[in-house]
């Protein structure tokens, strides 16, 4: 049961975060189909702190540095998506699935050279370890596995809720994403608010990213992507109706049912239903399927997402 | 301080784009405390004017004097650091938002760390509420407030910005006759309170009404500033157009005689709530008479047209045209029984915007015999036809034929849809705000034709926002109000006034069809 609170816990933060990107980008007004590519590349960037760092500087700096990395790398990732989707007015889901494919083949092209290098050959997999330092984030906490990540998760929460409703760099985002003309009217920039809109969501993805590949394993082999874990966090996003508290909810509804998959062997009357794997590895997505066909009529995502600005059009 | 009595002045300005001259050598100047309009039609230039002076555009010649000081306007920013506000044609409001965040947008009161002091926005609003007579609730949320509160909302916007010269684009298009008298109250006072007003329009009452003097553009050139007080509509309407204007439309007295178009109990849901947009109505249209639904827009004439033009199923109720019923027959069957149908959005449901001016002109006929054969169309023939729709209803175009519909002006849009749907020979013709956005000369063409139709014997379903429309081309006025006919006027006896008050849903009466 303990085991089911832990993995809920740290699958609801990986979607949280993820899906609070996501609501950064869309309040902004775009749209972040990428945020799959971006978790993946934040994960590279997390990945290779770990494997690189000494384990010598201790927990805290560790730590920092992880979570740095990821979340420089997803900002990296994402301003991929903030040049081609603003400056260049290019179509923000198009980009979006670009950033996606090449995340994927980019960190196992990377990961690979890399591993083929130092083996001198014998070594030509995507897989990096980082077994020593995944230790640092975690305290045992009786038989409750604590990660520090749940609490970077709960901090992201906090601030993005008062930085979207209490204050001025808030507001002004959001009317860049439901009526930027408006916005644009008053003297905001919205291409600069919008830039700031998806480099924070980069930078929140980036950072689910490497909370993800270290929720359950010791080592993430690249080329297996992120399984989707960025569009289950939009579906949180859009369940979540773009609002942070909501999404919250949301996040753990979602997590529950994808820490169902790792867990249900433990729980006596799920492990007699004898069912495969598989069918709770599914969850999740059948779930997310389900109550999106129910919400997604009534939920009112921002009005001008997925529209480049044109100042000319009035 | 300075010594010009006036607080703007816009000297020789000269804007061009390419192909055209926007303004040519206009001259604008605005005294302080007055309300000046700007008179001209659509495309004279008077936006171009406006957008020079908020800094969107940059003149290629003229200058630019606030207070007898020569200043640069390079973006809104600076306009607004001069004090120069606007309220746009179209409203510059977030819906989702309140009152309150939209009036602060982009000026927001915020402590160091850049959270929002609402508590501080709120006073000064109230406080502009009650001193200039602006009624509006600062915690509702746009979406769910009339459009006359959200234009107080807009006029808030700019004091709260401390502006002293306040631009209004056509403020008065989207208002009920009451919330117009109300806006040029508000205006009259704002002028006393010593700011100086721009007043953007084509509507002469307006203008007589409420501004002192009045500056006059033609096709992007001055024509001349007149005081209000020394002149009539009559002069202002040949300074605009270039020529003597009939205000009124020449027609007979209406003839109908057999229904054309019966509609019986019809009930049409809304793709925007859950209520049905349209609520159980009935009438009738007769052949040789104009019937005209009338309302402020969104109280389901929209939805009235689509349930019976067939762009939306009818949750109930039935539909007959000259005896037929059509209430389930596709559009096709529809306009083969004779409907006619001038779409309201001409973009979205008028015309292949990216295809020809030929093929959207038979692109309710090209299945027939006289344009097809054996599946191929016959070019030739469109061609002529075409040729036959463009010459005699005079619609202008840069390749004849063959102009790609998009780039066509939006007067000549309009014509090339008047054309083939009134060459179809209809028994029954639906009109949806045939002349918005155009201006005094296409108006009266297109009000002639449609009276020509009329007299034809035709069954005419008009439907308009403007008032004057509405009592000068109907012979029998429906007022709609929330999806229902609130009643039933003949545009000869009854007023402006009363119109209004039916429109404001304050007055109803029993209208069964």
């Amino acid at each position: 049961m303990i085991l089911l609170i832990q993995y809920t816990l740290i699958f609801a933060s990986v979607l949280m975060l993820v899906a609070l990107g996501g609501c950064f980008a869309e309040h902004s007004g775009v749209i972040n189909i990428g945020l799959e590519g971006i978790m993946l590349i934040g994960a590279l960037g997390g990945a290779l702190a770990m494997k690189f760092i000494p384990t010598s500087v201790g927990a805290p700096v560790m730590i920092l540095c992880v979570i740095l990395a990821s979340a420089l790398f997803g900002m990296l990732a994402s301003l991929f998506l903030a040049v081609a989707a603003i400056s260049f007015k290019a179509d923000q889901t198009i980009t979006g699935t670009a950033i996606n494919m090449l995340a994927v083949a980019g960190a196992t092209v990377a990961v690979k050279a890399m591993n083929t290098a130092a083996s001198g050959g014998s070594d030509v997999s995507s897989e990096i370890a980082y077994t020593a330092a995944r230790e640092f984030f975690t305290v045992r906490i009786g038989s409750f596995q604590f990660n520090w990540f749940m609490l970077v998760a709960v901090i992201c929460l906090t601030v993005s809720y008062i930085c979207l409703y209490k204050t001025r760099f808030g507001l002004r985002l959001m009317a860049c994403g439901e009526h930027p003309q408006a916005a644009d009217s008053v003297g905001i920039n919205v291409a600069k608010m919008r830039y700031a809109g998806v480099l924070i969501s980069g930078l929140l993805g980036g950072l689910g990213g490497i909370v993800y590949i270290t929720a359950g394993t010791n080592a993430w082999k690249f080329e297996n992507g992120v399984a989707g874990f960025g569009f289950l966090a939009l579906a949180v996003m859009i369940f979540g109706a773009w609002h942070p508290v909501k999404i919250a909810l949301a996040a753990l509804l979602f997590g529950f049912f994808r820490a169902l998959g790792n867990v249900y062997t433990g729980i006596p009357f799920m492990a007699a239903l004898n069912l495969n794997s598989t069918v709770y590895n599914m969850l999740p997505y059948i779930i997310s399927l389900i109550v999106l066909a129910f919400t997604s009529k009534k939920s009112r995502a921002p009005k001008a997402e997925g529209i480049p600005y044109d100042k000319s059009q009035r | 301080m300075d010594n010009t009595p006036y607080a703007i002045e816009m000297l020789n300005i000269t804007k061009r784009f390419p192909g055209i001259i926007a303004n040519d050598n206009v001259t604008l100047r605005l005294r302080r405390g007055e309300i000046h309009a700007l008179l001209g039609e659509n495309g004279a230039g008077k936006s171009t004017l406006m957008s020079v002076l908020f800094g969107l555009y940059q003149p290629e010649e003229g200058v630019i004097k606030k207070d007898g000081k020569e200043v640069k306007i390079n973006d809104p920013n600076d306009a607004n650091d001069l004090g120069i506000g606007m309220v746009h044609q179209h409203f510059k409001l977030v819906e989702c938002f309140t009152v309150l965040d939209n009036i602060i947008l982009g000026v927001e009161p915020t402590d160091k760390a850049g959270f929002l002091k609402k508590e501080e926005a709120r006073k000064k609003v109230t406080e502009l509420s009650e001193r200039y007579g602006l009624k509006v609730d600062p915690d509702a949320v746009i979406e769910d407030i009339s459009v006359g509160m959200q234009q107080r909302t807009e006029i808030l916007k700019m004091l709260y910005r401390d502006n002293e010269i306040l631009i209004f684009d056509e403020p008065t298009a989207v208002l009920t006759p009451q919330e117009i008298d109300e806006l040029l109250k508000i205006m009259k006072n704002l002028a006393a309170e010593g700011k100086s007003i721009l007043f953007i329009s084509h509507k002469l009452n307006e203008i007589m009404s409420v501004a002192d003097r009045c500056s006059i553009l033609r096709k992007g050139k001055y024509i001349g500033t007149v005081d209000i007080a020394k002149t009539d509509k009559a002069e202002l309407s040949r300074m605009m157009v270039g020529r003597d204007v009939e205000f009124v439309v020449h027609k007979e007295p209406a003839r109908p005689k057999d229904t054309v178009l019966e509609v019986s109990g019809m009930t049409v849901a809304s793709k925007v709530h859950r209520n049905n947009a349209v609520k159980n109505v009935s009438f009738k249209v007769r052949s040789g008479e104009i019937v005209c639904i009338a309302g402020i827009d969104g109280n389901g004439q929209s939805e009235l047209v689509y349930g019976i033009s067939g762009l939306e199923p009818l949750v109930g109720g039935t539909l007959k045209l000259c005896g037929q019923d059509i209430t389930k027959a596709p559009i096709r069957k529809r306009s083969l029984a004779g409907m006619s149908h001038i779409p309201e959005d001409r973009h979205k449901h008028g015309l292949v915007l990216d295809y020809t001016l030929e093929d959207n002109i038979v692109l309710q006929r090209y299945f027939e015999p006289e344009f097809t054969k054996t599946g191929f169309l016959r070019r030739k023939n469109i061609r002529t036809y075409a040729e036959r729709l463009i010459e005699q209803y005079d619609v202008r175009s840069g390749q004849g034929p063959i102009t790609i519909a998009r780039s066509m002006s939006g007067g000549n849009q309009q014509k090339a849809i008047i054309a083939r749907e009134i060459d179809k020979d209809p028994q029954l013709l639906i009109a949806v705000q045939p002349t918005r956005g155009l201006d005094v000369g296409a108006i009266e063409y297109i009000h002639s034709q449609i009276v020509a139709q009329r007299d034809a014997g035709k069954a005419v379903l008009l439907v308009s926002l403007e008032l004057d429309e509405v009592m000068n081309v109907s012979d029998r006025i429906l007022v709609m109000y929330e999806g229902e006919i609130v009643g039933e006027l003949d545009p000869k006896k009854t007023t402006v006034e009363e119109l209004g008050l039916y429109m404001a849903g304050a007055k109803r009466m029993e209208v069964r069809g």
